[in-house]
């Protein structure tokens, strides 16, 4: 009995994991055993799993070590027990990339590998290929191509998967092998089958001919294999997605014609692939939506989850297509796997119409209680995708996601909803108070810090335009007497803003602020102290600059700035206007960024490394290049502008990076001939009036199907502003030395001159103006009044037929930013104003109000205010 | 929407994962260099996967840009790993194959105790399903048939006092099911 208590104990704390208390260092002395001249093959097998649990659990091995317990290893070659042997390749796997001179088993798994024995041949060539390089290779490419269509399906399929691994290293002697592939792919074996076909596509797939020609053939001959099927599917989508010719051709009719195959698998797989080719018509898409339909229903989960996120997807391009499925999604609402319910959900929230959101609200309503946190922020998600697309439900969603507030919930939960409310408010100005008075009542009793300090922020900046402001200061200043010192001091910050905004209100404030002088904690006196002086100035300017306007510069730039002027002190003070700006993420991008998370739960994992900028990246590159260093800190970088079709010999793109004085020019090339090496690889240029080149600094050789770079650095017009605007003419200039197209390797050291036409490339004014992001747009433009130099003119922009057509050319056209959300043209309006902020190479600010009008094409008032008289002139000057 | 068509590629899987009733890792691979890279990363996420999945047995679920299949017995937690677009039916076809696998490998007696003593032919059953993220083969019987079985052919003389009491238990076991 005792013994059987005993034993209990023992399984119930794990006591029964042999290999729980295993040390490295232990381990690797217990393989010493394996240099035994008779070989005890179970106390080998024993100590060799242990190898592998260690190393499996994430254990680490020095050079040295892993060395020595490889070399021990290969003395178990003279056991011929099939597992030691078998476990021996695991090891020699998992060992080849850490151990020197593994090649030295070379001789050993050949020899297995052309044996007799069927257990060793496939293991072996896959422990071989694991150690080989690519000069190694050719002497085993006998061996290899024998393996290929050997009978035995288990070394066929060994060599075929070790061939595709191979490729990353010597694709040329793989290569050699596409007879074998060929061949393989014919066998009746379901696998290699798979596998050549996928060694075969990628051999070919930079060969359009060739993959066209394989699809036809093989779409005519019914694979075996589901999975080669899939994989057919997929070879033949892409191949239509990048031809031009219409959805009726003979790959469609093979993508359709799968949806009726007999494995499920393949049918999702063809059902996938025409919901996502993008010329798909709703027509042609139905017969995949009825497929998908009747996964919906099945009692396998995954194929519920497959089908309802593909349709998912469908309802962002498609959503009348999806409506017929709207009964299976809203039984799905309730399904056990709560990632189905969810898709479900988002699902029907996107292809909801108008009058069916008040019944979901209340589907959703009675299960929400129920799901957890990481479910409710996709609910979440879909509800601010929703208050978007309907504004005129934003009272119904808005007391859902206030009801929502008020539940338990923990902080990301809450962080959602709060970014919602904050969405719907920026979106919608009807919404504004009402949502503010929610988020009034949140921070009454919000246990998170974090939180309370961004609605903190977001009531001072929105606060004091309501109508009542001094509502929300009754909140704000309650946070003050009732929190940590972090919101307290939040709070103070909110209270300034109301103080700078609203005169009325000033002398209250400045009595708060005096209270909050006597706080007991530091950070919260100083900024006290410091709204509350700035306020004392009633100056108008300085409430702009210190109070209103947040910090413009790229604050990972800034600290790299700051660190770098701390470790080479200098008399010379520290200039914020050397720091490059921050660039504001297009809204592309963030509307990018929602569609990611579609459904997926993310941790938060290890916390990733600050996003640097765009400009950032380009910084560091470009001051690794000498001559370009001293240009000073880079201003802007464009966007990438194609100077060649995308399928020519030589594949152009170019990036301009403008400095204060100077604009450099990065030629990214292509090189698409496999039997041209180019060497000395420049851009010449034809630049207009007032430009001058200073230095090109050419790629020095571009073998096939790589991506080498070539920089231009030009000087702007001095003193001629005008004429930074212009056209340059752009000719490729290199030395073409033909090459063996299989070995890269130049046929003759003499070489010939060539050159190709580009296409011209502009400089244009968006190039030399970064974006701004102004909080208050109309105190930064009064301010401006006396200090600057204004421009007006206006245009008839006849080619324009909406506003919004026009807010959008303009906006792209000028590079700037527009602030209080007046890009945004309120529908049916036939007047809209347009606010623009930035910044022009060299610091100097610019302030844009267009005035738009409607009739008969768009008529537009152009003001101009900017701190350069010549900037002004520039920009009045060239649009038009 | 763009870009979901998928590449057509044999590297599918990219990761394999046994855990136990602990979320403790016993076996897991992981075949993309960008996909947790580090033992670090791959432990949380290992541990986040298994907070996420041990309650509900709900086969699928999205995690981390991952698309995971999973299914569960006695104390053991199988994995499959693919990207958020991969087609889910292949990746739990991969998951069947490895439970059926070591289920016939273990004859029927799917725990981790089973597991840890014929953790060498577990671990060659895995590398016989997927090399480098390539599915090799998707047939328990023919996984198991490239494995070669042991325990028949040890003489009982070998066999340590555990192992006998291991098998003696089993039979009990199996005879009681009867």
């Amino acid at each position: 009995m005792s013994a059987f208590k005993r034993d209990k104990k023992e399984e119930e704390d794990g006591g029964g994991n042999p290999f729980q208390n295993i040390e490295k260092t232990t381990v690797l002395q217990e393989a010493r055993v394996f240099n035994d001249t008779t070989i005890n093959n179970r106390k080998c097998t024993h100590i060799l799993t242990k190898l592998l649990y260690l190393l499996n659990q994430g254990e680490q091995l020095g050079t040295k070590e892993a060395t020595d317990v490889f070399f021990s290893m290969t003395k178990l070659f003279q056991s011929k027990d099939v597992i030691l042997r078998r476990m021996v390749y695991l090891g020699i796997k998992e060992l080849s990339s850490i151990a020197d001179d593994v090649i030295i088993v070379t001789s050993s798994l050949t020899k297995d590998m052309t044996g007799k024995e069927d257990l060793y041949r496939a293991a072996a060539i896959r422990a071989l290929c694991s150690i080989t390089d690519a000069t190694m290779l050719q002497s085993i490419e006998r061996y290899m191509k024998q393996a290929i269509v050997d009978r035995n399906s288990a070394v066929s399929s060994a060599a075929l998967v070790s061939s595709l691994h191979m490729t990353k290293l010597a694709p040329e002697v793989v290569k050699r092998w596409v007879n074998e592939a060929q061949e393989a792919v014919n066998s009746d074996n379901i696998m290699v089958q798979y596998h050549a076909l996928g060694l075969l596509y990628h051999i070919r797939k930079t060969d359009r001919l060739a993959v066209t020609k394989l699809v036809a053939k093989l779409t005519r001959m019914s694979l075996k294999s589901p999975y080669a099927v899939c994989m057919l599917i997929r070879i033949t989508a892409k191949l239509l997605e990048e031809e031009d010719s219409g959805n009726d051709s003979p790959l469609f009719e093979f993508i359709e014609s799968c949806l009726r195959h007999k494995s499920e698998m393949v049918v999702y797989e063809a059902a996938h692939a025409i919901v996502n080719l993008k010329r798909t018509t709703s027509r042609e898409l139905a017969p995949a939506i009825s497929v998908l339909q009747l996964f919906c229903g099945s009692p396998k989960p995954t194929l519920r989850f497959a089908a309802v996120r593909t349709l998912n997807q469908v309802a962002i391009s498609h959503p009348a297509a999806v409506t017929a499925c709207n009964l299976d999604l809203e039984n799905l609402i309730t399904d056990a796997n709560r990632s189905i319910a969810t898709l479900a959900i988002t699902t029907l929230l996107k292809t909801g119409a108008e009058s069916s959101v008040d019944r979901l609200m209340k589907q959703i309503a009675s299960f929400v209680s129920e799901i957890s946190d990481e479910f409710k922020v996709v609910v979440v998600q879909a509800i601010r995708a929703l208050a978007l697309k309907f504004p005129r439900k934003h009272s119904v969603l808005m007391n859902f996601l206030s009801a929502m507030l008020r539940d338990e919930g923990g902080l990301e939960y809450k962080a959602s909803i709060a970014d919602t409310i904050i969405t719907i408010i920026e979106d919608n100005p009807e919404a504004k108070e009402a949502g503010l008075a929610h988020l009034c009542e949140f921070i009454e009793d919000c246990e998170h810090t974090s939180l309370a300090v961004r609605i903190l922020h977001l009531l001072g900046k929105e606060g004091p335009r309501t109508k009542q402001p001094s509502r929300c200061i009754r909140f704000i200043y309650n946070r003050v007497i009732l929190e940590n010192p972090t919101v307290r001091a939040a709070a103070v910050s909110a209270m300034a803003q109301f103080g700078a905004t609203c005169p009325d209100l000033l002398e209250n404030i400045q009595v708060l602020l005096a209270r909050c002088q006597m706080d007991s904690d530091d950070e919260v006196r100083d900024r006290a102290t410091y709204y509350s002086s700035i306020l004392g100035q009633q100056d108008k300017s300085l409430y702009n600059n210190y109070i209103l306007e947040t910090l413009q510069v790229s604050i990972p730039s800034l600290e790299r700035s700051l660190k770098e002027y701390t470790q080479s002190p200098s008399d010379q003070p520290f200039d914020i206007k050397t720091v490059p700006i921050a660039t504001i993420p297009t809204r592309e991008e963030t509307e990018l960024e929602k569609h990611k998370a579609e459904g997926m739960i993310i941790s938060n994992g290890p916390a990733k490394p600050a996003v640097v900028s765009r400009e950032e990246n380009f910084a560091e590159k470009l001051s690794a290049i000498p001559g370009i260093a001293e240009l000073g800190p880079l201003f802007k970088s464009s966007d990438v502008v194609e100077l060649t079709e995308s399928e020519t010999e030589y594949f152009v793109r170019c990036i301009k990076h403008c400095f204060t004085n100077h604009v450099v020019l990065q030629f990214d090339c292509l090189n698409t001939l496999s039997d041209q090496l180019l060497e000395e690889v420049r851009v010449q240029l034809d630049p207009s009036e007032g430009y001058s080149v200073l230095k090109e600094i050419p790629c020095p050789k571009l073998p096939y199907n790589e991506t080498g770079t070539t920089y231009v650095v030009l000087r702007f017009p001095e003193n001629d502003l005008p004429n930074s605007v212009g056209t340059f003419g752009a000719v490729l200039k290199f030395i073409v030395k033909d090459c063996d197209p299989n070995t890269g390797l130049p046929d003759t050291d003499e070489g010939y001159d060539d050159e190709y036409m580009l296409e011209d490339l502009e400089i244009t004014l968006g190039d030399q103006i970064q974006k701004i992001n102004k909080a208050n747009w109309a105190a930064a433009w009064d301010e401006a009044a006396p200090l600057c130099v204004e421009m007006e003119d206006t245009y008839s922009l006849s080619s324009m037929s909406t506003l919004e057509e026009a807010v959008k050319n303009i906006i792209q056209f000028l590079g700037l930013q527009p602030a209080e959300r007046s890009d945004k043209v309120p529908e049916g309006k036939t007047t809209h104003t347009l606010l623009l902020a930035g910044m022009f190479r060299g610091g100097i600010d610019i302030l844009v109000r267009a005035k738009l009008a409607l009739a008969d094409g768009v008529t537009m008032q152009l003001t101009v205010r900017s701190t350069d008289g010549d900037v002004a002139e520039l920009i009045t000057s060239t649009v038009g | 929407m763009e870009g979901s068509l998928l590449e057509p590629t044999l590297y599918m899987v990219k990761g394999i994962a046994i855990l136990d009733n602990d979320g403790n890792r016993i076996l897991a691979k992981y075949y993309d260099k960008n996909v947790f890279p580090t033992a670090k990363e791959q432990r949380a996420f290992e541990k986040n996967l298994f907070s996420k999945t041990h309650r509900a047995n709900a086969e699928i679920i999205m995690l981390d840009g991952l698309t995971c299949v999973y299914r569960s017995n006695v104390d053991l937690f199988f994995y499959v790993m693919g990207s958020s677009h991969e087609n889910e039916l292949i990746l739990m076809s991969v998951l069947n194959c490895l439970y059926d696998s070591v289920s016939q490998i273990l004859r029927k007696n799917v725990e981790k105790r089973a597991v840890l003593d014929s953790l060498d032919i577990v671990m060659l059953a895995m590398d016989e399903i997927c090399d480098g993220g390539i599915i090799i083969d998707a047939d328990s019987n023919s996984v198991v048939s490239r494995v070669a079985l042991r325990n028949d052919d040890i003489p009982l003389g070998e066999q340590t006092v555990a192992q006998v009491i291991q098998s003696a238990k089993e039979q009990l076991k199996w005879s009681l099911l009867k």
